[in-house]
């Protein structure tokens, strides 16, 4: 249960660099976190006390393993994580190269 | 007690990211974060994964650089200091509330709910033939989530593509003649 607790306190952290920073860089830096912590509590939910790797083998001891399913999950949402942070990161450099900063409070010609 | 500790590391230089004033040193932050995390999927007994987010962690510091190395930093001034503050004050309490409630419903760590992947754990090397379990789900049990992924993952570069392309031939020309 701490651990959970422990995630939550991550996303939270998270939150607060998306909602509270105004540097466009420090905002895809919460993203990242945000996606962390969710990755992992997915894993958290998943794990077996003394289990072992969902990977058959030969002569095994142990015959508990852990949950598959919330890794294979996971396992797309790290790929689909690397798309996301590319293409924010391109369009803050776009943004940078117009405005000249990564100040989102700076960047007003969106503005009707 | 080694994933306490590891949580504890990720969630100080997950802080120490967002604070500090230099955007490199907060690139680099966040991906000894990244990498606490590949350790806390190899000590939960998913290799794939630790193997996975090692690779992506690689390829997100060196985008990020890319991003930050020879910026110019001008100082923030953080303007309207009390709306902001009680806004984010009020999502992150809003999501604690539903965590609160969510808490009490999960099942306890290290007991999880093994009602679907039984079938999965039982037939998965016979039916599939392949030893790794995880590698049987992505792409037989569920391989339309991995069709899913494959058509993210190529949007997502063709969003890059058009988001970075340098001035076409057409408006180049168009320019000229202003």
């Amino acid at each position: 249960m701490t651990l959970y607790i422990l995630c939550f306190i991550l996303f939270c952290v998270g939150l607060y660099g998306v909602l509270r920073k105004r540097n466009l860089v420090k905002i895809i830096i919460g993203l990242g976190i945000i996606e962390y912590s969710m990755n992992l509590f997915f894993v958290l939910l998943g794990y077996r006390l003394q289990g072992r790797a969902p990977i058959d083998a030969q002569h095994q001891d142990i015959l508990n393993m852990v949950d598959p399913l919330p890794q294979a999950v996971v396992l797309t949402s790290i790929v689909i994580g690397l798309g996301i942070t590319a293409l924010v990161i391109s369009i803050a450099i776009r943004i940078y190269e117009k405005y000249g900063t990564f100040d989102i409070t700076k960047i007003r010609r969106l503005k009707g | 007690m080694e994933l306490h500790i590891l949580l504890l590391f990720m969630i100080l230089a997950a802080i120490i990211a967002i604070e500090i004033k230099d955007l490199l040193s907060s690139v680099i932050a966040i991906g000894s974060a990244g990498f606490a995390l590949c350790l806390a999927f190899l000590i939960l007994k998913a290799p794939d994964l630790a193997i996975t987010q090692l690779v992506v962690e690689i390829l997100c510091l060196i985008i990020l650089i890319r991003a930050t190395i020879r910026k110019d930093l001008p100082l923030i001034i953080e303007g309207r200091w009390f709306f902001n503050t009680i806004s984010t004050l009020i999502f992150i309490a809003a999501f604690l509330l539903f965590a609160y409630y969510a808490l009490k419903e999960l099942p306890s760590f290290g007991h999880p709910m093994m009602s679907v992947v039984k079938k999965y754990l039982e037939e998965g090397t016979s039916k599939t033939g392949a030893v790794n379990l995880v590698t049987s789900v992505i792409l037989d049990f569920r391989a339309y989530d991995t069709l899913a992924e494959a058509t993210v993952l190529f949007t997502a570069v063709i969003g890059i593509m058009a988001v970075l392309r340098r001035k076409g031939r057409k408006e180049i020309s168009e320019k000229d003649e202003y």
